[in-house]
């Protein structure tokens, strides 16, 4: 296994396709010292998250606020607050153990949490009350909420929706993690009706874009609100398990962790450019 | 009591910009409406729509408001469940769920209008404080501790309107976690919470009025549980009861359990909504009493309370 000190001095200063090879290989690391995360849900919002973090978030104040609503998709924030230095290596170290903090979902108080998630579309709602504090505050922090599009399946994610409109927070900027999967199937199988988004969405009153969320020149193109005075939804379609061929679509890889020759694999599949 | 509520919430919300309201789809009565007209930047409606309500209110917390998320009980607390569980109680936040017409007092809407268990599901959800006032004044000074307090999420269970004040005499004003003495007795206690401390009261006189030295305790801090002054109470009287508008989970069971603890050698009696449905429309009476609720059976079942039963 790579040291993460050597996978943390390799990520500075690179671009996002390199940035992001580096943090599936950090969440790789991390597998290996437990019988079980979530590596799927967490690679299909990596370029996600790693363009909202590292590009589009002001860090500094007023800060922006990332919540991860999918709290299952996790490890790719871990990552990244390591990098930061906002979580140590050692918290990633002692992932999913008495002596450590981080668990397989996020726990508010844990620092660069901004919410408890885990259970499926409560996020919107609490960042919907957080984009309107902030701008009942007059404050120009942002919040960006990612979603799976299980969670667009809950009745919960829909009042938000609305709400969201309703109150017109133009300082709300969520992103739709469209990997097509949900725990037990597709969701173009599953529960159809879920599609079209974007035009859902847009008539709920968001300004809404579409994108490959593999792409960070898409996705940053997507993430620029396009209307004043609205919500901004992004319907990034993604991979579940993108970056190691045997795990993409698969769903299997939900939850599993990889064995030693699968982790192999899967590290000598991230050490190619261009995947 | 929501009157008192809107206006005492109105009067600190007025100087305090952190205070919001949100409501879901219930109609802002009296000093809430004022509220709404001068302020409407913090009253938000979310419509129909109580998941959203709590999750925003979690939100708001968050970043440093101090939201009541208030509706009637049962969509206050049932509905959105999950999201008081998670959103304010896992992460612990100053919000208060307000909910009107706990127990059975909106008598003519049925059981889907009846939060007959609303007690007893919160005081079940850690970190979450409940509350339950007898009468306005109560309302009063808990509306106040909650808009100040920090340390997280609150239930605050409201009656409707009209309740008698019935704690004007006392000195000692209501404390957070203090149960209250509201008569004095030496052979038998009432233990009792919440708008049925009326009838609480009408029993005790009963039972005064056959020689029966009764006190009642009003315990308006049901989760914490004021234990060691109910353990004093257990010990200063040979019988002991509880009336409660709920079902029987909430104060009666942990009466019981406190006495088996204590090895109190005394009757415990128990008076709380049935373990049922009731379908029955009328008044808020008319509803007790389909429960059992009402002072001549409960003085029926207390028949063995004696000044005779001396420890």
């Amino acid at each position: 296994m790579q040291s993460d000190g050597v996978l943390r001095a390799a990520v500075a200063s690179k671009s996002s396709i390199e940035r992001c090879r580096q943090y599936r290989r950090r969440i790789l690391n991390v597998s290996q010292r437990v019988t079980a995360l979530h590596i799927a849900p967490a690679f299909s919002c990596t370029e996600i998250v790693d363009v909202v973090f590292n590009e589009l978030m002001r860090h500094d104040d007023p800060a922006d606020i990332f919540l991860m609503s999918k709290g299952h998709g996790c490890m790719i924030l871990y990552v990244i607050l390591a990098e930061r230095g906002i979580l140590t290596d050692g918290d990633l170290n002692s992932y999913c153990t008495p002596n450590g903090r981080l668990g397989a979902h996020p726990d508010f108080g844990v620092p660069g949490i901004a919410a408890s998630t885990g259970s499926l579309g409560h996020g919107l709602s609490i960042a919907v009350g957080q984009a309107y504090a902030e701008k009942l505050k007059g404050s120009r922090s942002r919040v960006f909420c990612v979603i799976s599009d299980g969670e667009l399946q809950e009745g919960s994610t829909w009042e938000a929706i609305m709400m969201a409109s309703n109150l017109g927070l133009s300082n709300l900027i969520m992103i739709v993690d469209n990997n097509d999967f949900s725990g037990l199937e597709r969701v173009s199988i599953g529960h159809p009706a879920v599609y079209p988004i974007a035009e859902k969405l847009s008539s709920f009153g968001w300004s809404v874009a579409d994108c490959d969320g593999h792409d960070a020149a898409e996705l940053r193109t997507a993430l620029q609100p396009s209307a004043c005075g609205r919500p901004h939804a992004v319907v990034a379609r993604t991979v579940k398990g993108k970056g190691v061929s045997y795990m993409e679509n698969e769903n299997l890889w939900h939850y599993r962790s990889p064995n030693e020759v699968e982790y192999a694999k899967a590290m000598s599949e991230l050490s190619e450019p261009g995947r | 009591m929501r009157n008192r509520f809107a206006e005492t919430f109105y009067e600190l919300a007025k100087d305090d910009l952190r205070q919001c309201m949100i409501v879901a789809d219930i109609s802002p009565a009296g000093s809430m409406s004022r509220f709404r007209d001068e302020y409407p930047e913090r009253f938000i409606n979310t419509g129909v729509a109580e998941q959203v309500m709590i999750g925003m209110s979690a939100g708001m917390a968050q970043r440093g408001l101090r939201p009541f998320a208030y509706t009637i009980a049962t969509f206050a607390l049932y509905r959105p469940f999950e999201m008081i569980r998670d959103d304010l109680c896992y992460q612990n936040l100053p919000v208060t769920v307000v909910g009107i017409g706990g127990g059975v007092s909106y008598s003519t809407l049925g059981a889907t209008h009846h939060a007959q268990e609303d007690v007893a599901l919160a005081m079940c959800v850690p970190n979450l404080r409940v509350l339950a006032p007898c009468d306005p004044l109560e309302v009063e000074a808990m509306t106040r501790w909650c808009a100040s307090q920090e340390e997280g999420p609150v239930y605050l269970r409201l009656g409707k309107a009209g309740e008698p004040v019935l704690t004007a005499d006392l000195v000692e004003p209501w404390q957070f976690g203090k149960v209250r003495k509201l008569r004095e007795g030496k052979t038998h206690c009432i233990f009792t919470y919440g708008v049925i401390t009326k009838m609480a009261l009408s029993v005790a006189e009963e039972l005064e009025a056959h020689g029966i030295s009764t006190s009642v305790i009003a315990i308006p801090t049901l989760k914490p549980l004021d234990t060691d002054s109910l353990t004093v109470a257990l010990q200063a009287h040979s019988s002991v009861s509880v009336i409660e508008e709920c079902v029987p989970r909430a104060l009666g069971l942990e009466i019981e359990s406190l006495a088996h603890r204590k090895g109190y050698q005394g009757k415990v009696d128990t008076f709380a909504l049935r373990d049922e449905f009731i379908h029955c429309y009328g008044s808020h009476k008319d509803i007790l009493q389909a429960h059992d609720l009402t002072e001549r059976l409960i003085m029926e079942r207390l028949r063995h309370v004696s000044n005779d039963k001396t420890r």
